[in-house]
């Protein structure tokens, strides 16, 4: 018997492989579903309702949970990732947009656009543990990765509030450009980004120092696309540094910058009102959500092209992977 | 104290610490609304009577608005309203500017407009929240008043627009007998010649006095109206000028060809309704009815949109100085959100702000003008109103 163990194991390996495949998880906003794609296959394998008007999502880090900001019930749903199954809902203050999870998989840091609040939940206990007072309209949320800052943007406010996550008190202020709807750090979280929607641009601002320093301000330039569409919206950094990807709205692409020179090296052809992004755990593909067609657009990261879209349901809005 | 006040003074307490750093600065911005006399007493519906408040709540918002953001950079805003008849506009004007109230918010008719303009001089600068006349955009217009408020030249674009997108391009105009209702009727043919469309008939609405409204008045409108327009040519839709709302409101369902309405009634061209939602705008009109009780007007965003221009120049340029605001308000550098998909900018060279126009039912927004295929080489947003060409302007950088 003994001889046989390490082929077994290799065999299980080997079958692995190809199963190596990831859910992808799409909220559609006027829908009220989430879509679930196999990244192997990139084709739909499920549909689940996911609330009224189903926006940020999450999954655990573990894979077991996904979490959904249903906006118009006024609260988190979290459903079980195999069994699609609503296991409990968390309070979230009202209109909840976005949110980002403390990398540890609790608590959950949510912006609720009504209120000016960033609502702090234990996942566990589904307690409330702090309500915290930012600008007018709060939408986008980061977490630095050393995950001593979270980071919400005010939309009318035109502000990057930095909170110290252990006493969930504002630190630090940064203007940035009209209607900031997004933050993201880069993985060795020396930069954030910030992207504004209104004025067209990403702000990229320096976290080397003792305190955040607005650093540099990315500008967009397609020919033929008017400068008003050049809305930026969701973002991601590659975990090498090596790529920054900004949807760009109805403009209809995402842009690819060079993180070491925040120069923009590649715009990107994907559906229409592009929202959010989302990378796959290899990163080798970047998943984008085209809210007014409807589909999602897959694109290679090596070869630096689109590859497909899928339809998926009505005007999908944000997306999550499932990690390996 | 309401539950909204309470996120503004809890932020403003965090971040004490953090506006010691920061320079303190006192923003003093008044709201002065010189109410003229109706032309017409009450309106046709009386869903239209307006609030007392009228204005000033969009001014509160904005208030609140800009102190969220101040409280984060050691700013204090200080708010004032006044209502005053308008021959007494100039002297409270005057008061005003000895508080040091040197930004200020006019939702005044156009003679009153020019009255504060002359009486504020370099001590203020004002921003028009209500009068739509083309002239205070062109011939008349004054260094010292930025117009935060669409023309009626651009209200009409907006929706002449539509009409060509729409290939309604047979249209009958029926116009009242006001002269504000004779200027509109201008901006609606000149928007007409300009996008190509074609007046096959044009009718006037003679406004004879008498009460408003009688209980059994429904039936003598039913009447009147087909026979008031049965005499027209053939057209695809008819725009009525009646900025005095004499008569517009009685047209739709009532005419004798059944053809859609627009302009005064039924599809308007609005700055902002309360049904208005897309891109975030819901926020705006649940904050502003958890603040008022009530829904939104157009004065209102009209006026909320003045003193986020403050703010935004204000949040930027670190100054009060109204001439600082005014050079940073109109330089490149200036942009403002207002709820309607893209920046808004003012036009250096008449000193109006560019803003996408509503098209309302009343009930939703049926569309946005500009339409898509209305270019521009500098901005779709120039094809609405007075381009830089047609505008005789001359009080503002040179041309």
């Amino acid at each position: 018997m003994r001889p046989l163990l390490p082929a077994t194991l290799l065999l299980s390996t080997l079958a692995a492989a190809p199963a190596l495949a990831n859910k992808v998880f799409v909220s559609n906003e006027r829908g009220n579903s989430v879509s679930v794609l196999d990244s192997d296959t990139w084709e739909v394998i499920a549909e689940f309702p996911a609330g009224n008007r189903p926006r940020g999502i999450v999954v655990s880090p573990d894979g077991s949970a996904l979490y959904v900001c249903a906006s118009d019930d006024d609260t988190v749903r979290v459903f079980d990732t195999e069994t699609y199954e609503e296991l409990r809902t968390l309070p979230s203050g009202p209109d909840p947009e976005l949110f980002v999870m403390h990398p540890s998989g609790n608590p959950l840091f949510i912006a609720n656009e009504d209120d000016n609040l960033v609502t702090v939940v234990d996942v566990q206990s589904r307690q409330i543990l702090a309500e915290i007072p930012v600008g007018v309209e709060p939408e986008g949320m980061a977490i630095s990765p050393d995950a001593r800052f979270i980071v919400n943007t005010s939309e009318t406010t035109n502000m990057a509030h930095f909170i110290d996550t252990t006493d969930y008190k504002i630190v630090h202020n940064i203007l940035v450009d009209q209607r900031p709807r997004y933050a993201e750090f880069s993985p060795d979280g020396r930069k954030l980004y910030v992207s504004a929607e209104i004025g067209g641009t990403v702000s990229v601002i320096d976290m080397t120092g003792p305190a955040p320093v607005l650093a540099d301000t990315i500008r967009f330039d397609v020919p033929g696309v008017l400068s008003e569409w050049l809305q930026p919206v969701g973002m991601r950094v590659t975990r090498d540094n090596a790529h920054l990807f900004v949807a760009l709205g109805p403009a209809n692409r995402v842009a690819r910058i060079d993180p070491a020179t925040d120069a923009v090296t590649d715009y990107l052809m994907v559906g229409q009102r592009v929202w959010q992004l989302a990378l796959t755990p290899d990163e080798k593909f970047l998943i984008t959500t085209n809210g007014n067609s409807n589909d999602v657009t897959i694109i290679d990261v090596d070869r630096m092209q689109p590859i497909k879209s899928v339809q998926v349901g009505e005007q999908p809005w944000g997306v999550a992977v499932a990690p390996d | 104290m309401p539950a909204f006040f309470k996120p503004v003074a809890l932020a403003a307490a965090v971040l004490m610490a953090f506006a010691a750093h920061a320079r303190a600065l006192e923003i003093r911005i008044a709201v002065l609304r010189a109410d003229a006399p109706s032309v017409s007493g009450l309106p046709i519906s009386r869903l239209d009577l307006p609030p007392p408040d009228l204005g000033f709540a969009g001014a509160q918002l904005g208030y609140e608005d800009n102190q969220t953001t101040g409280a984060f950079l050691g700013q204090t805003y200080l708010l004032t309203t006044r209502t005053v008849a308008p021959q007494d506009a100039a002297a409270s004007l005057q008061a005003l500017i000895a508080d040091g109230y040197d930004k200020v918010v006019a939702l005044a008719p156009h003679d009153s407009l020019l009255a504060l303009s002359d009486a504020a001089g370099d001590a203020a600068l004002l921003l028009n929240a209500l009068a739509p006349d083309d002239d205070l955009r062109s011939g008349a217009c004054r260094a010292n008043i930025l117009h935060v408020a669409p023309s009626r030249a651009m209200r009409a674009d907006g929706l002449i627009q539509y009409l060509i997108w729409k290939q309604w391009r047979r249209v009958v105009l029926i116009s009242g007998s006001h002269p504000e209702d004779r200027a509109l009727a201008d901006s609606y043919r000149a928007a007409l010649a300009k996008f190509q469309a074609r007046i096959v008939s044009e009718l006037e609405f003679e406004d004879t006095g008498g009460a408003r409204r009688t209980d059994t008045g429904f039936a003598q409108v039913q009447r009147q109206i087909p026979q008031f327009t049965q005499k027209l040519r053939d057209h695809d839709v008819i725009v009525a000028a009646d900025e005095a709302d004499v008569f517009a409101a009685y047209l739709p369902y009532r005419t004798w060809q059944p053809r859609p309405v627009t302009g005064s009634a039924g599809l308007r061209p609005v700055t902002f309704h309360p049904a208005h939602e897309a891109w975030g705008a819901t926020q705006f009109q649940t904050r502003f009815e958890d603040l008022t009780g009530r829904r939104v007007r157009e004065e209102d965003y009209q006026v909320w949109l003045a003193l986020r221009v403050i703010g935004e120049a204000v949040t930027r340029t670190g100054s009060a100085d109204p001439e600082a605001l005014r050079r940073y308000a109109l330089s490149d550098a200036f942009s403002v959100g207002g709820f309607k998909g893209q920046k808004l900018t003012f036009r250096p060279w008449n000193g109006q702000l560019r803003q996408p126009i509503l098209l309302s039912d009343g009930h939703l927004t049926v569309s946005v003008s500009p339409q898509p295929g209305f270019l521009h080489q500098r901005s779709p947003l120039d094809t609405l109103g007075l381009d830089r060409p047609e505008s005789r302007c001359t009080a503002f950088e040179p041309n």
